[in-house]
């Protein structure tokens, strides 16, 4: 039987199932208990398990995460959730200096279980710090895993697995995937993380998408496959450590590599995607590896100067068309009928 | 107090044998501090401590062999050999890590501390910090969430007056002392002589006391001085950020003698028993560092291991 739920159900039944399991779960963050519940992803946490286990907190976000660092040194699983990655950086000594560097530092004694919930934002003139997509950063610090699902089945499977997971997890959340709605299986389902999620098989190109973009790759991969090329997709899914032996098979396979990346290009994480994969498949790919990026610049606000800046499934289409020597015809694919800076009609701003 | 003098005396005279290779910051001058609040808490009270914390960690009965041996970079250091002096931990005792960035484990220690109020447990976490640590705004963060939460937790603050070379009078306003700051964020306070190891004692049990009895969290900051320079062995007066002058009048005011003093003329000891608790020191200390010494180094391969838990 089908269950269609929506990405921030999703995430609100996986941690309901979590504090279920286990009542040294605890689930806290600026805004938990307020009337908007962080887009409903904690509404009825509180009630269901007392002020206890599902609080407030003062906007210290550097000092909360310590908090959540000392109470998982005594077995508490705390999830936190900050409602743009961009208010995050304040805690990059507690993140970078303390979660991540815990269980090394003291010889593998004392780990530390803790999930940090990230959310990216986008459009509606978000502007130059509510909508970063810093994944490269957190992927480049060892120790942490770093998560980016791009579903609501995966947005729960993996939320659960974080949550019970040994180590530091980031869960970054695209907050247009928000309202993306699918079949989620019920109960305590688990994604692992560490491993890519293989989308469609295809034999012309292999198209490694992370997050939102796994989105528009879809609709481009559509409508190539009506110009009759095959696209392999592989959703990244972990972006901390990253599963590689997946990327290399299907590489080899292809011989043709597109990374969809949510961050701007210099320093990305599909940077380092197309060095590792050039280094050891050098000379079996038959075309230049390239990939789809954010320009090199902070986000402007402006209606008009975010306008053709966010890449769409039509730069997707046109430029695997270019890499396998197609002809691309722009007229053919039907572009969104939304404004550019929405990810549908649900989304009426603010933030 | 003897113990801790002696341990980091022979750090300090070994250093230059280069077999201690990382960086090492002594706290000798100001041991009254660890060695009152490791008699004062229970082995199940919880730590977190700073750069600074060899006096710390064998105060609360943290195993010295397995530290030295740690600051060798062997196999059988506490952290086995991945943290090096700035990362000491050895949970049997309840000592949690210390940490190497300023004001980093302030946060841990409150998150410790809200553990044991979840738990609905009797025990206490303290966080020992420095004059430094306060400037941090982590700092104030978790005064204020304590304050809020009523967590148990003590603050010990070891006021040396100096952040590296920086004085304390280029770093905070002259007229404010910070344990009436943090009582005006809504943290109970006291100061006292952190020279003084009674002093120390009986302020730490008053304050336990209190956190016991109301279940919210409490400030201690303790006046002392470090001898010898920020990191390393040496003395460093000549450098000038501090004179000669101030460092013979804070040497006078020694704790050990000041101590010594005390116990003889109250008859508690005498100068035999002295001098057995010296030499016991003395022993254990060298047999910290023959097993540092005979201790093995940890195969290169591990230094690949632990970066995640399994």
């Amino acid at each position: 039987m089908t269950r269609i739920i929506s990405f921030t159900e999703s995430i609100n039944e996986a941690l309901t199932i979590a504090m279920e399991i286990d009542n040294k779960v605890l689930c806290y963050g600026l805004g938990v208990d307020d009337p908007k519940h962080i887009f409903e992803t904690t509404t009825g946490l509180q009630e269901q398990f007392g002020e206890d286990r599902v609080f407030d907190m003062p906007t210290s976000e550097n000092a909360m995460t310590g908090i959540a660092i000392g109470s998982a040194l005594r077995g508490y699983k705390s999830i936190m959730v900050h409602q743009r990655l961009d208010f995050f950086l304040l805690a990059m000594d507690q993140l970078v200096n303390a979660a991540a560097k815990w269980n090394y530092m003291f010889g593998g004694q004392s780990s530390i279980p803790i999930v940090i919930r990230l959310i990216i934002g986008r459009g509606w003139g978000q502007g130059p710090t509510h909508s970063q997509s810093l994944q490269s950063w957190f992927s480049h610090i060892p120790g942490l895993k770093v998560v980016m699902p791009s579903s609501p089945r995966d947005a729960k499977g993996l939320l659960l697995e974080s949550i019970f997971d040994k180590n530091p997890v980031l869960f970054l959340e695209h907050r247009w995937l928000h309202n993306q709605e699918e079949d989620v299986p019920e109960g305590d389902f688990r994604v692992a993380l560490g491993k890519s999620n293989l989308l469609k098989k295809g034999k012309d190109i292999t198209i490694v998408g992370m997050s939102y973009m796994n989105t528009e790759a879809v609709r481009a991969i559509e409508f190539l496959e009506t110009l009759g090329i095959s696209c392999e997709h592989i959703d990244l899914r972990s972006v901390n450590p990253i599963d590689w032996d997946s990327i290399i098979v299907s590489v080899k396979k292809t011989k043709r590599l597109l990374v969809l990346d949510t961050a701007s290009k210099t320093s990305s994480l599909s940077a380092e995607i197309i060095a590792r994969t050039s280094t050891e498949l050098f000379s079996e790919m038959t075309t230049a590896p390239d990939r789809i990026c954010l320009p090199d610049i902070p986000i402007p606000a402006s209606f008009a100067l975010t306008k053709d800046l966010y890449p769409t499934s039509f730069d997707i289409a046109k430029k695997v068309c270019s890499m396998l020597d197609k002809n691309f015809d722009p007229a053919a694919l039907i572009q969104s009928e939304f404004p550019h800076d929405v990810p549908g009609d649900w989304f009426k701003g603010p933030f | 107090m003897v113990l801790i003098r002696v341990v980091e005396e022979m750090i300090a005279e070994r250093y230059n044998e280069q077999k201690m290779r990382c960086p090492t910051h002594l706290s000798i001058g100001q041991e009254a501090v660890s060695a009152a609040a490791g008699i004062a808490l229970s082995k199940e009270d919880l730590v977190v401590s700073t750069h600074r914390s060899h006096g710390h960690y064998i105060g609360k009965g943290g195993d010295v062999p397995r530290m030295i041996a740690e600051i060798y970079g062997k196999e059988t250091g506490c952290s086995k050999g991945k943290g090096g002096s700035m990362h000491l931990i050895d949970l049997s005792v309840g000592f949690m890590g210390s940490t190497a960035i300023v004001g980093n484990s302030i946060p841990i220690g409150a998150g410790l501390g809200m553990s044991l109020k979840l738990d609905k447990s009797e025990n206490i976490s303290c966080i020992f910090l420095g004059d430094g640590a306060v400037e941090e705004g982590v700092f104030a963060e978790t005064v204020n969430f304590c304050a809020q939460k009523e967590l148990p937790v003590l603050f010990i603050c070891e006021n040396n007056l100096y952040s590296v070379y920086s004085p304390l009078s280029k770093r905070q306003p002259k007229d404010r002392q910070i344990c009436t700051m943090v009582e005006a964020m809504g943290i109970k306070s006291a100061k006292g002589n952190g020279n003084d190891v009674f002093e120390v004692y009986n302020q730490i049990n008053k304050s336990m006391q209190y956190i016991n009895h109301e279940r919210k969290p409490f400030f201690l900051e303790f006046d002392t001085y470090r001898w010898r320079e920020h990191c390393g062995p040496n003395y460093d007066n000549e450098l000038g950020y501090r004179t000669e002058n101030e460092f013979l009048e804070w040497k006078k005011k020694d704790p050990i003698p000041f101590a010594s003093k005390i116990l003889l003329k109250d008859k508690l000891v005498s100068i035999e028993e002295l001098e057995k608790i010296k030499d016991r020191a003395i022993v254990d200390a060298n047999n910290a560092f023959n097993f540092a010494e005979e201790s093995p180094f940890p195969p290169q391969r591990a230094a690949y291991e632990d970066i995640y838990s399994l």
